[in-house]
């Protein structure tokens, strides 16, 4: 691939498969014994990851002063707490619905709006200048704007957060729909394959790997929106009780809301999207 | 019967001015014949194919099979081109129309234990060899049994025995399929071993020049004496014709 201005992380470019050697049909499965305990030494390490966090959290709590950084077992409590009275989860949810709302909207849009900028010239030309702009639009004035000119609900504030990430959705799925294979199109052509399953069997997959580390970024991205927006303009889920909590400085309230709150995206990370980039990817094992 | 009439191909040269690919192209195949298409390298033989596959619809002139534009066809590239992410045996199956591949699914497993492919149905096609590539993308051209197969230069590239086995696997499919095959190659030989009757195209723009019926007795042998024969037959009889296939003036040079 040429020089890029917006790639993908180099994980997610779709990598030629390494170089056929003289194949048995036996030497996947060995590959794949070889490579279970790799992975499960990768386990181990984040899990240690995870413990010299809060190690390093316990630290810090114990050196400063209590009210500035509490320590994670009164934290722990506070979200025990805050469960209890079902505040934690009834903001959270609140929260969750809008980040895949605003998820789903700017992957939809960017999607198709970025196949069609990678596809047709005229339409790239047309739409480029918007695209930059976009980009560089600051997420803090289109959550303003939105405000202002749709009132202080909630489609205002999903609006907000998804213009603020469909530029990126478009950007890098335009490279991914630059680099599709005319020569497997052209295979598609030859065999008179017919619009959907061109579409969904030949040309959707070469996206695949660029959909993904949309996806990836997106997420990250949004939900840290998302937040603003409740913060600025919602009168419940986490953003604006975060706010609440500013008010009264009760930074164990913060960090209960935050960490679990990141707790969630973490998962939804690891045990939807990773997965999913696995199965997609086997091919490339 | 496959009618193809080409008037003028023109492409627009890197420089702009257009360049005339072909012109003034008549060929005809029969149901179940085995034409091959030889020529230098640069006359348009995989622009011809272009044309007649609807892959390139840009020219003056008319393709027809059966009095209307061949759909029913099967194309096999100079390169495998198969979808990396999907199985071999997927592979195959995406060629078969919607609604069709359940029933096709046992054809196709059949059709790739013959190609000597049945232990790597499910394997990805990054796994596999050069040959073993084109033996599955030859068996996605026979698996919809198409009247017409197109062929450009499928088999370069590959070690000789590879190649002759893959030929032998071909010549196998179109005698059980009875389909009608465009070949297109440089190497005349290859003609040789392959062809009920081969059409040498002349020098860009391409017309065709000579056509010659192989009178061999099938199987062939690609190495035997008989080919080897025919081989320097024609070549001492059309020198001029020949003068431009690569393979040709290196023996020359050899003599």
């Amino acid at each position: 691939m040429s020089a890029q201005r917006f790639a993908p992380p180099a994980s997610a470019v779709p990598a030629r498969p390494p170089v056929p050697s003289p194949t048995s049909p036996h030497e996947p499965a060995a590959a794949a014994a070889q490579g279970a305990p790799a992975w499960r030494e990768e386990r181990r390490l984040r899990i240690a990851s995870l413990l010299v966090f809060v190690l390093l959290w316990q630290l810090g709590a114990s050196l400063a002063d209590s009210r500035t950084l509490p320590d994670p077992l009164a934290v722990l409590a506070r979200i025990g707490a805050e469960t209890a009275s079902l505040a934690l989860p009834g903001h959270l949810a609140v929260t969750l619905g809008r980040v895949a709302v605003a998820f789903a909207v700017a992957m939809l849009v960017g999607a198709l709006v970025g196949m069609a900028m990678g596809r047709w010239r005229k339409v790239d030309a047309f739409l480029d200048a918007w695209l930059v702009l976009g980009l560089n639009i600051p997420a803090l004035v289109t959550i303003i704007l939105c405000y202002v000119w749709f009132g202080l609900n909630d489609w205002a504030a999903i609006l907000a957060v998804a213009i603020n990430k469909i530029p990126t959705v478009v950007v890098t799925v335009r490279e991914g729909a630059r680099a599709v294979d005319p020569k497997l199109l052209e295979v598609a052509r030859a065999y008179r394959l017919g619009r959907r399953t061109t579409f969904l069997r030949v040309y959707l997959p070469q996206l695949v790997p660029y959909l993904m580390a949309a996806a990836r970024a997106g997420l990250s991205l949004i939900w840290k929106i998302v937040l603003v927006v409740e913060l600025l303009g919602r009168s419940e889920g986490v953003g604006f009780q975060l706010n609440v909590f500013f008010q009264f400085f009760d930074i164990t309230g913060i960090l209960a809301y935050t960490l679990v709150f990141a707790g969630v995206v973490l998962a939804a990370e690891g045990w939807v999207l990773r997965p999913l980039e696995r199965r997609l990817g086997a091919w490339r094992a | 019967m496959l009618d193809i009439r080409i008037d003028t191909k023109r492409y627009p040269d890197r420089g702009g001015r257009p360049h005339l690919a072909l012109s003034g192209l008549r060929m005809q195949v029969a149901r179940g014949e085995f034409v091959c298409v030889v020529g230098p390298s640069g006359c348009g033989k995989s622009t011809l194919l272009a044309i007649v596959g609807g892959l390139d619809r840009a020219c003056a002139g008319e393709v027809s099979m059966d009095g209307a534009a061949p759909a029913d066809l099967g194309f096999m590239f100079q390169e495998p081109r198969l979808m990396p992410w999907m199985s071999v045996l997927d592979n195959v199956l995406l060629v078969v129309p919607d609604g069709l591949r359940e029933q096709a699914r046992a054809r196709a497993v059949e059709l790739l234990r013959a190609m000597e492919l049945g232990d790597v149905l499910d394997a990805y096609p990054g796994r596999l060899s050069g040959g073993m590539m084109r033996r599955v993308a030859l068996a996605r051209a026979f698996v919809n049994e198409p009247a017409l197969l197109l062929m450009d230069e499928p088999f370069v590239s590959l070690d000789s025995p590879t190649a002759n086995r893959l030929r032998a696997m071909l010549v196998a499919q179109w005698q059980r399929c009875q389909a009608s095959v465009l070949f297109v190659t440089h190497d005349l030989r290859e003609a040789l071993a392959l062809a009920d009757r081969i059409c040498f195209l002349s020098p860009s723009p391409g017309r065709v020049v000579l056509e010659y019926t192989v009178d061999l007795p099938r199987p062939r042998d690609p190495s035997g004496a008989q080919l080897e024969q025919l081989h320097a037959q024609l070549l001492a009889r059309h020198p001029e014709l020949l003068a431009g296939l690569p393979a040709l003036r290196a023996e020359a040079a050899h003599d």
